[in-house]
């Protein structure tokens, strides 16, 4: 099994953190000593590495590094597939995913997704399409929903948040 | 802000802060707002409130307070509530928290929804953080939803009970019929959430393993269709379908047919079909060729299979992708005990990976070629290894020189290519090496009597050249100060001889003693083979007296020590300085056998008793330390008789055999009447553990009627019920 997923910038601050096993906040901590490794490495490295006993995967994609733990049994290239399909997935739901997506729509949209992906440390679903479509029918009624209880932040209406999600504005900050 | 700033808003604000003391306190404001929102009744503000906390409490800061809100959304009846509250349950709540236990009514009833998209929350958040209580409650509950629902549901009910297996292993049985129904489903994601739980299910229990290898038929059927399916737009990466199911399959197999003969033999045809048709030119593929080589090498294969499982390894370590080169050592040296040859054979491509810029690959050959050392390989290995050595990362130095020494210990071809080996590594990488190399180094010097003429140029020559590293200028100093004569004599078979003056080596010597960069040990080392040279060298004793007498006063404890007793080595004890500084014998050191290539049959700890005899210490590892001699001895009137008194201890830095013991009493006395009127006693303790057999050679120096004598007893055997 995935023990955890993290996402950290370049200058090491944590993007999003996925904990499949309880973690203690200072053994939380602790990994920092590991994403320090990871931020080290030379490009075109190995993309795996041995941090105490645990077979650490990682991956750069633009500005953000995705790491992971494994237990002994995992296959790291697998490991690497399946970090490859998250950036996909995370891709084809916001179009051309960038690190600001993911640190603006985080506790909608990243965790969401890895939910649909990844349930305590194992693959959930193998199709892409399938998470797509999951992703989708939850976000018709997560809006349905929403425009029940509250004023839009970001526009006057009510029954258009829908798509103010989706409006890249502040994107370019 | 009545409702609090809109998440992005709040993020904004966060980013924008300049300083980590300025984003402080943007948060600790941010907090309290939350907080303040918190207490409100219900406003409908709850879970964006929430998501902010949570991305508080990413950056890093508490976010405690924030536990009782993920229980009351999650208890609230909209979607989107329940949603942020499930998934601050999940950051927030592990299962060491009390509040988690709260949440366990809700998941219950939430997995009987009517919309499969709240099943599912509680499914997600039940299989990635459930305690083991929550998971006893609720077991029944995910049986039922892994038998009656869609596959939607059905794959996520699998995981939770892959997780709640972990948790509480015995609720395993509960899992197991249902999980072997699932394994004709059609649908990708609940056959691949099948397999994870069958596997955990089967590496949990052998009664269940022993029953699901009834399932390997049915297994192998599914994985020639993924295999020899066309291409299926949904599954489709690079060229193979569905990698991830693949390689679970596989894995499976693998447990199922270790051990087994039949299930070995059920899957042997399968596995030299995906070793043989599977595409290795992107990532997906070679994940499930690695995962099919694993199989094959942990399974009874045919031997046919087991070469190409091994050949598939071999053409890993040419790939460009440094990835694939990694883990096909790891994975060769999973195998390398049990498929030796097999290895050795891509030992030249290993140990090219030696030279790869990935510290991570270097790692891996360093690993490998260690383990593929043997008697035929040693010379040009070693080569490769001390070559490594020079320019190998920190982090790998001590390794790399443990390793070659254990290699050279196993294998040297010769005396003289072990001392040389050594020595090269002491040059190079001295400073890594472990404290035991000195005296090994020193043992194994001893043992090679007819190099010690070559041995001693070698080091007088290192020495002159570089004083820096401790370990090689120790054995230095110690060869010198034994063999010095050797080195004044001015000829040498082996090597090319030194013409060098008593002065010369003396000179040497005294810079080590005198240099910032010696440690006090290195010292120690220098002083006693001064000493040591005294009775080596003719002209220039002179010299090292006054060094001794001026070390006497040094401000190092130890090194005053032995000056003072090397001091009155030459004064009062001149009659046995001769005795006390002759050359050292060959010690003896069992050492474990434990060659490359055979099956290990133990431990390096398990040692074999030797049949011979084992002098326990001869006299000459013994240096006697004198006190300070009795007048009255000679005072007239009385009785004359010999007195003695005996002190040893150790001064160089050879040892005994590591099995035994010594431990000296004071003497019951010094004064031994004459005419057999009277005896002294001393107690010697000596501990055997391993009831090694024993000779004691005991000299004993004592004073009589003025002239000093010395008396050599041997003693041949201890009476056998003393051990």
């Amino acid at each position: 099994m995935m023990y955890f997923l993290l996402l950290l910038s370049r200058q090491g601050k944590l993007r999003l953190q996925k904990w499949f096993t309880p973690v203690t906040e200072r053994e939380k901590k602790v990994t920092r000593e590991m994403t320090l490794m990871v931020l080290a490495r030379p490009p075109h490295s190995c993309n795996f590495l041995l941090w105490r006993d645990l077979k650490i995967v990682y991956k750069r994609y633009a500005s953000l590094y995705f790491c992971c733990g494994l237990e002994d049994q995992d296959n790291e290239l697998l490991t690497l597939e399946v970090l490859q399909r998250y950036v996909e997935l995370l891709d084809k739901y916001f179009g051309n995913v960038c690190e600001l997506d993911i640190i603006f729509n985080f506790e909608k949209k990243a965790y969401f997704i890895l939910d649909e992906f990844l349930v305590g440390g194992e693959i959930l679903e193998t199709s892409k399409t399938a998470v797509g479509i999951a992703m989708e029918e939850a976000e018709t009624l997560q809006e349905v929903t929403h425009t029940q209880s509250l004023k839009c932040d970001t526009c006057p209406n009510i029954s258009i948040c829908f798509f103010c999600s989706l409006n890249r504005q502040w994107r370019s900050i | 802000f009545p409702k609090g700033r809109s998440s992005s808003l709040m993020i904004r604000v966060i980013r924008g802060a300049r300083t980590q003391g300025e984003e402080r306190g943007v948060i600790q404001r941010e907090c309290a707002a939350i907080r303040a929102q918190f207490r409100q009744a219900d406003n409908g503000t709850r879970s964006h409130n929430l998501a902010k906390l949570l991305y508080v409490h990413m950056l890093g800061y508490p976010a405690h307070f924030g536990q009782m809100e993920c229980v009351r959304l999650i208890a609230s009846p909209r979607y989107n509530e329940k949603r942020v509250g499930y998934l601050g349950a999940m950051m927030l709540l592990d299962e060491k928290q009390d509040a988690s236990l709260l949440i366990t009514n809700s998941i219950k009833n939430d997995l009987s929804h009517s919309s499969q998209y709240v099943q599912s929350l509680a499914l997600c958040t039940l299989g990635c953080m459930g305690s083991a209580e929550m998971c006893r409650d609720l077991a029944p509950e995910i049986d039922r939803l892994l038998r009656a629902s869609n596959s939607y549901i059905k794959k996520k009910a699998a995981l939770c009970a892959v997780h709640i297996v972990r948790k509480v292993p015995e609720l395993g049985e509960l899992f197991t019929p249902a999980s072997r129904s699932l394994l004709s489903e059609k649908n990708h994601g609940v056959l691949h959430g099948a397999v994870v739980l069958i596997t955990e299910l089967c590496e949990r229990n052998p009664e269940t393993l022993e029953q699901f290898r009834k399932a390997v038929p049915e297994l192998v059927q599914i994985m020639k269709g993924l295999v020899m399916s066309g291409y299926s737009p949904e599954h489709n990466v690079a060229g193979i379908s569905d990698p991830f199911l693949q390689v679970r399959i596989l894995r499976l197999l693998r447990i199922l047919g270790r051990n087994n003969e039949t299930a070995s033999d059920a899957v042997n045809d399968l596995l030299a079909q995906v070793a043989t048709n599977t595409d290795s030119s992107k990532t997906a593929g070679s994940a499930v060729l690695y995962e099919t080589v694993l199989t094959v090498m942990d399974i009874k294969s045919e031997s046919g299979l087991r070469v190409l499982a091994v050949n598939i390894l071999g053409r890993f370590l040419l790939n460009n992708d440094r990835n694939i080169r990694y883990i096909s050592m790891t994975s060769l040296q999973k195998i390398v005990q049990t498929d030796h040859n097999a290895v050795q054979r891509h030992r030249g491509t290993i140990v090219d990976c030696l030279k790869d810029q990935d510290a991570s690959v270097k790692r891996r050959a360093l690993e490998l070629s260690l383990a593929l050392v043997s008697a035929v390989n040693i010379r040009s290995l070693m080569k490769e290894l001390l070559l490594f050595l020079s320019s190998c990362p920190p982090e790998l130095r001590a390794h790399t020189t443990s390793g070659i020494f254990n290699a050279a210990e196993r294998y040297a071809p010769s005396q003289r290519w072990h001392i040389d080996t050594i020595l090269h590594v002491l040059t190079t990488a001295g400073g890594d090496v472990r404290d035991e190399t000195v005296p090994n180094l020193i043992q194994l010097i001893t043992t090679a009597t007819e190099l010690h003429c070559y041995t001693v140029h070698k080091l007088y020559r290192a020495l002159i050249a570089d004083i820096s590293v401790q370990s090689l200028v120790q054995v230095a100093c110690w060869c010198i100060g034994e063999y010095g004569d050797l080195l004044l004599r001015g000829e040498c078979e082996e090597t090319e001889p030194v013409q060098v003056a008593e002065d010369d080596v003396l000179d040497a010597l005294e810079t080590v003693l005198q240099s910032h960069m010696s440690s006090p040990a290195t010292r120690g080392f220098a002083l006693t083979a001064t000493m040591k040279l005294s009775t080596r060298i003719t002209h220039n004793v002179d010299r090292i007296r006054s060094i001794v007498s001026i070390y006497g006063s040094c401000i190092d404890v130890e090194l005053q020590q032995r000056a003072v007793e090397y001091n009155a080595l030459f004064k009062k004890y001149d009659h046995m300085r001769a005795a006390v500084l002759e050359r050292m014998p060959v010690i003896d050191k069992s050492s474990p056998g434990h060659t490359n290539g055979e099956s290990a049959g133990g431990s390096i700890k398990e040692m074999e008793p030797t049949k011979r005899t084992q002098e326990v210490f001869s006299y000459l590892d013994m240096k006697y330390r004198l006190d300070a001699p009795l007048d009255h001895v000679t005072r007239p009137g009385k009785t004359l008789g010999p007195n003695y008194r005996l002190f040893m201890t150790f001064v160089s830095h050879s040892h005994p055999p590591q099995s035994v013991q010594l431990q000296m009493k004071a003497p019951s006395g010094d004064v031994i009447p004459a005419h057999g009127l009277g005896q002294v006693t001393q107690t010697v303790l000596l501990n055997n553990p391993n009831k090694v057999s024993l000779k004691m050679r005991v000299r004993v120096c004592y004073t009589s009627q003025d002239f000093v004598c010395q008396d050599t007893v041997q003693i041949d055997s201890f009476p056998s019920p003393a051990w």
